[in-house]
């Protein structure tokens, strides 16, 4: 479904992703562990195409996703869905105007019909009482919720998580990590999942993956992960301060 | 010693290369933005209620300060060109001189500078909170171009106010000239306003209207390019706004002047 070939990129002279290589099957639910900076959000909008890679190629759904024109990439991006870490949410527009953005522009369906919809997906994330607040009224967990409502209207075959559960206390976590997972079992969506929090990790993980100096060092099943001899990720998952990981 | 003033130039040398590529890039990027506007302007329509909000913005929420700074420009004119004229017994003159100057320069340079700062400064501030907090990414993985949301309604928006609000300042300068001719220079209101519609040109105040549409549209593309362009979270956005209000600013005494030069140079 996804798959990157030998991508590097280059970004204030550093090399964020060097040579990096990977694929991502259809219906996975697909995990991105790694210190911050080492290029995990550049990854993802790699993905999304808000990105060009400096070498290298991308493919989305056997497509290519790099050098493209801005139509073809609106073509493909048809199919994919972003949810940011701070949520994204335009600021001046109320919690349901912005679930309903995507659909109002493009005109996609009937009013009714966009009624319709609206409710359903704030029913599934349990937005109904925020319908009406603005984004800077509503909590983190909200704005994530909402946006990936906002997603969820377009119904995507792939959805892209940046930090989902940044800032959000435990129970808005396993909410989070929940919805998740329900997604992939009702809707069989692809979902790729950049994280810090390794219990979130391993309850939505088919695969995680460990980037480290701009490759993946590992990338198994959580129980692999978990009990990884490799000492890089070992550090990591245990966040110890000893180990090979330079941690200033 | 000697290396180290050598360094010294070179560096000096690069940054003012490296500042006139960044130069010459965003002006290349304004008018790829402008461009970008001129072609969703078809959805001009579609986008009325965005337009009239920003109309609003720019008009209705600037409205005291544009008046005081158009009465006072105005006054300020009659009151130091009146007192020269004034050893010559030619003060009555004062109206001819407050109405070729407003519509011709003052009334559309004043209107942009105030708009420049009160409103392109909002725009780039606007928009470059939502460059760098990913609301212009989310609106890309949506399909939705930014420049037809954000971006068209409000060079629209800003190259119709601009205009009016210039029309404004031509009558309110010309007010506050007649209360100081009147007050300061005893010159009556029948006098002053008789000759201030006899220097009243239609061409004066057409290229006076030009000029504050041109300005208008110039203002706003380079605003949202700077917001656009803006990275590095609130100090990104602090550049932006900087820029956008010197750059905007420079534009409007240099194409200014060009389009003086274009209808009544040689």
């Amino acid at each position: 479904m996804i798959e990157f070939r030998n991508v590097t990129k280059i970004l204030s002279e550093t090399k964020v992703l060097n040579n990096l290589s990977f694929k991502i099957e259809k219906g996975e639910t697909f995990v991105i562990i790694g210190r911050s900076g080492t290029g995990k959000t550049v990854t993802l909008k790699h993905i999304a195409g808000l990105l060009e890679p400096d070498s290298g190629q991308i493919l989305v759904d056997g497509e290519q996703m790099n050098g493209i024109s801005k139509s073809q990439r609106d073509r493909l991006r048809e199919k994919i869905g972003f949810v940011f870490q701070s949520g994204a949410l335009i600021n001046w527009m109320t919690v349901e105007e912005n679930i309903a953005l995507p659909l109002l522009e493009h005109k996609l369906y009937p009013p009714d019909e966009i009624k319709r919809i609206i409710e359903e997906k704030m029913d599934l994330l349990q937005l109904t009482s925020a319908r009406d607040k603005m984004p800077a009224e509503i909590s983190g967990g909200m704005k994530k919720r909402a946006s990936l409502a906002r997603v969820l209207v377009r119904n995507p075959q792939i959805i892209l998580y940046d930090e989902p559960t940044s800032g959000l206390d435990p129970v808005m976590s396993s909410l989070i990590n929940t919805i998740i997972n329900q997604l992939k079992k009702d809707y069989t969506i692809t979902q790729v999942v950049v994280t810090h929090d390794m219990d979130s990790a391993y309850a939505i993980g088919d695969r995680i993956a460990m980037l480290y100096d701009g490759k993946i060092i590992q990338c198994d099943e959580p129980d692999g992960i978990r009990n990884t001899d490799n000492p890089i990720v070992r550090q990591f998952i245990s966040g110890s301060l000893e180990g090979p990981i330079d941690v200033l | 010693m000697i290396e180290k003033i050598k360094h010294t130039v070179i560096n000096f040398i690069s940054d003012i290369g490296t500042n006139t590529l960044n130069i010459i890039a965003m002006m290349g990027y304004c008018m790829l933005l402008f461009l970008e506007v001129v072609y969703y302007s078809k959805a001009a329509f579609e986008k009325r209620r965005e337009i009239l909000k920003q109309m609003y913005y720019a008009g209705v929420k600037t409205f005291i300060v544009v008046s005081i700074v158009a009465l006072f420009t105005g006054m300020i004119l009659a009151l130091q060109t009146g007192l020269e004229l004034k050893p010559y017994q030619q003060q009555a003159l004062v109206g001819n001189i407050i109405i070729a100057t407003l519509t011709r320069e003052m009334a559309p340079f004043v209107t942009a500078i105030i708009l420049i700062a009160a409103v392109g400064s909002t725009m780039a501030a606007e928009i470059g909170t939502m460059t760098v907090s990913e609301e212009i990414d989310a609106l890309e993985m949506m399909a939705i171009s930014p420049v037809k949301f954000l971006v068209m309604p409000r060079v629209i928006a800003l190259a119709i106010m601009l205009p009016i609000a210039t029309i404004y300042t031509n009558l309110l300068g010309s007010i506050g000239g007649g209360i100081v001719a009147y007050f300061q220079l005893d010159v009556s209101f029948d006098v002053y306003y008789t000759h201030v519609l006899d220097s009243l040109h239609f061409k004066a105040t057409y290229v006076g209207l030009l000029k504050a549409f041109v300005f208008g549209m110039m203002v706003s593309t380079i605003s949202c390019a700077n917001g656009l362009r803006a990275t590095n979270g609130a100090l990104g956005v602090g550049k932006a706004t900087r820029n956008s209000v010197v750059s905007s600013f420079l534009m409007v005494l240099i194409v200014g002047y060009y389009i003086t030069a274009l209808f009544y140079g040689k």
